[in-house]
């Protein structure tokens, strides 16, 4: 049989955001796959060298839509640990707190992701709708759904009241009984079995070697957890399981995901329930002292690593962030070979991709075969230089 | 004169293509509000269905360069007159307006002629996608239609005709057989789904793998045309497993046969949306194995004991 080359993206229904993968066909099957990235650089690695920490701290929230609690509270612990701050207990208490919310409300979203790429659109609906509940503790607790904002230097913006707390745990309860019908569902309906079973296969040993992270890493029997590894915020006071799954396949992690919901409903009862008094923040001095930090943080989606180098202004002189999906994206490509062009788009949601939080960009001169760093008035006049050939003037701004 | 007038209206507006057309996109609004309600959505209102027909046939055709040019145009046409033609043989109250000793085999025929279309309509256009969906379609033409056809030839055994109307006819004379066609029908009602690429058999044309399949480079009226088609398919579809499994009219006439006939189809439009809510979409090749390993064994099953039955009755 011939082969035939599909481009799977950057324009693709199965795919939120832009990205390419070359899929090589025999019949249905993939005989090759090849990723391109790089579709969606926004520069806000570089962005964020122009703003202060305090300012820094909105635009780092916006890397990921899902995850934008981790991104910022793995920022704001480097930017802690250089300021040499005691950040008060409540504070970290309630920043667990919106963590795990954020992964319910990230697995959730998940579940319906995968249902919708499987073509089980009910599954989609349901698990969307149930997500609004989370969505509304969220907004309850932080004012706001998506962008929470509830850490600020030093601490959290806003105090939990017990109103507050009675509220999120009816609603946790609620979607407690609810992750459990959908347990039931995702492991016992045949349409989904034949789906997920043996599709997208990482082997324990590939998963190693390709440094997969978060669930996809756990799917394959690897119990790779930043929050029990190296406990951070208050992980190491709370009980839960790391949970991994030895299938290897798309099945394994959407059963890992689905248990996860399960741990992170009881953590969430317990930081509920012993919530330590006193202040919910300190006051840290916009100068922050010279020095180098690295920290990572178990996001919904794996581990997240956050560089931060200080030169003793209120500006960072470096920020680097390695979003998860860049972790995970290198097992893809072998996922998918051999497989089935109709588990393509399960194979790439199982991981759940957030592809405009990886990209990144670098310059590599082909002729002189190095790479260059530009500096921020370069780019923004090659940025003028390329709308004005294009008939707008930005100079003035 | 006289007898042809009724005749060209039975074509053309009853139960031909007016009424085929109008019942088909509302058959489609009330498929697509039953699973919105299913998947506790809203849905939409009831003219979307003929809102977006008068949409796509305002809108621009845009003819890919590499497709060959007149069989991309006259493919949904030719879907179309494949499916009102079926309907002639079809009874819809009482009787049909043309059936003949072997008209059941006419109509399947000329079911599978918009499958055809379908197949043709993806390879010449030739883009990847089409491509694709063309020989999924016709991969899985082979999986549905033997259990489709063995499904129902078992009624006809037991009525001892190859004619859809006497068929009906004789359900509607022994309404206690209908019960032991049980089998029968769910195997046809699974095929019918495959047939109409429905889910969890939409797999010619699953978006999130190959984005519009078969129908990627079709645009303004040839789509709308092809979309028309599968609705009309929808409902011919509905009608053909009511009077060769329920009984038809069950021996009404005039206005109670043809509220029976609306009624039955919505109820056998129910059952698909039932299917199409309730499963993930599966595999070429899974959809291959199914037909084959359980649905043809359920069909031929059937067709034993309709032989059995046939004998004892007599």
């Amino acid at each position: 049989m011939s082969k035939i080359t599909i481009p799977f993206g950057p324009q693709h229904p199965a795919l939120k955001e832009p990205e390419n993968f070359m899929l090589v066909l025999e019949g249905e099957q993939i005989t090759s796959a090849g990723i391109n990235l790089g579709y969606n650089h926004r520069g806000m690695e570089k962005a964020a060298e122009e703003r202060t920490y305090l300012q820094d701290l909105y635009l780092i929230e916006r890397v990921c839509g899902i995850c934008s609690h981790s991104h910022t509270t793995c920022y704001i612990t480097n930017v802690e640990e250089l300021a040499k701050c005691e950040t008060p207990k409540r504070a970290l208490a309630i920043r667990t707190l919106i963590g795990e919310l954020e992964r319910v409300h990230s697995h959730l979203l998940w579940l319906g992701v995968a249902g919708y790429e499987m073509g089980f659109e009910t599954l989609f609906m349901y698990t969307w709708r149930d997500r609004e509940q989370v969505l509304d503790c969220l907004e309850l607790l932080s004012g706001n759904r998506v962008h929470y904002s509830i850490n600020t230097i030093g601490g959290v913006r806003r105090d939990i009241t017990a109103e507050q707390k009675t509220e999120v745990k009816k609603r946790i309860n609620y979607l407690m009984e609810r992750t459990n019908y959908y347990i039931k569902l995702a492991t016992e309906e045949p349409t989904v079995l034949a789906r997920t079973q043996k599709v997208g296969k990482l082997p324990l040993d590939v998963a190693i070697e390709r440094g997969a992270v978060g669930p996809t890493a756990r799917a394959s029997g690897l119990a790779r957890d930043v929050r029990k590894d190296e406990p951070y915020l208050i992980y190491n006071e709370l009980d839960f399981k790391v949970i991994t799954h030895n299938t290897c396949d798309v099945f394994g992690r959407l059963v890992v995901r689905a248990l996860e919901l399960v741990e992170s409903y009881k953590m969430i009862h317990q930081v509920i329930d012993n919530l330590p008094e006193g202040p919910i923040a300190v006051k840290v001095p916009m100068k922050i002292a010279p020095g180098e930090a690295v920290n990572h943080y178990e996001a919904p989606r794996g581990e997240d690593i956050h560089y931060l180098k200080s030169n003793g202004t209120d500006k960072p002189e470096r920020l680097k962030v390695r979003a998860p999906t860049l972790a995970n994206l290198q097992s893809v490509a072998y996922m998918m070979e051999g497989g089935w062009l109709a588990d393509v788009p399960l194979v790439i949601a199982a991981i759940d991709p957030c592809m405009s939080c990886t990209d990144r960009a670098a310059v590599w001169d082909a002729k002189k075969g190095k790479t260059e760093v530009y500096s921020w008035e370069e780019m923004r006049k090659m940025g003028i230089e390329h709308y004005k050939r294009r008939g707008v003037d930005f100079s003035k701004l | 004169m006289d007898s042809i007038f009724p005749s060209l209206a039975y074509l053309l507006i009853f139960p031909g293509f007016l009424f085929l057309a109008v019942y088909g996109l509302f058959l489609q609004w009330v498929d697509r509000k039953l699973c919105a309600v299913m998947q506790n959505r809203m849905g939409p209102p009831w003219f979307q269905g003929y809102a977006d027909f008068i949409k796509l046939l305002a809108k621009e055709v845009i003819v890919p360069d590499e497709a060959s040019g007149t069989m991309f145009r006259v493919l949904p046409f030719f879907a179309m007159a494949a499916v009102m033609t079926a309907l002639v043989s079809i009874p819809v109250w009482g009787h049909a307006l043309y059936s003949f000793q072997g008209d059941m085999v006419a109509v399947i025929y000329l079911l599978t002629i918009p499958t055809v279309t379908f197949f043709l309509a993806g390879w010449s256009s030739s883009s990847p996608y089409a491509t694709v969906g063309s020989m999924r379609v016709l991969t899985q033409l082979f999986a549905y239609e033997v259990p489709l056809m063995l499904s129902l030839i078992g009624p006809a055994i037991l009525a001892g005709t190859w004619n859809i109307t006497e068929i009906s006819a004789f359900f509607a004379a022994n309404p206690s057989l209908i019960p032991a066609q049980i089998l029968g029908f769910a195997a046809a009602l699974i095929a019918l789904q495959g047939k109409l690429e429905r889910m969890p058999f939409d797999i010619p044309h699953a978006k999130n793998e190959i984005v519009g399949g078969q129908f990627t480079e079709y645009s303004g009226r040839l789509f709308g045309f092809f979309c028309l088609a599968v609705d009309m398919e929808l409902v011919v579809g509905a009608a053909l497993l009511n009077a060769v499994f329920l009984g038809g009219a069950l021996g009404f006439h005039g206005a109670a046969g043809v509220a029976m006939f609306l009624g039955k189809t919505l109820f056998i439009t129910f059952l698909l949306a039932l299917l199409k809510v309730l499963m993930a979409r599966i595999r070429i090749e899974q959809m291959i194995n199914f037909c084959w390993k359980y649905l043809a064994p359920v069909a031929m099953a059937q067709v034993i004991f309709d032989i059995f039955l046939k004998a004892r009755l007599g």
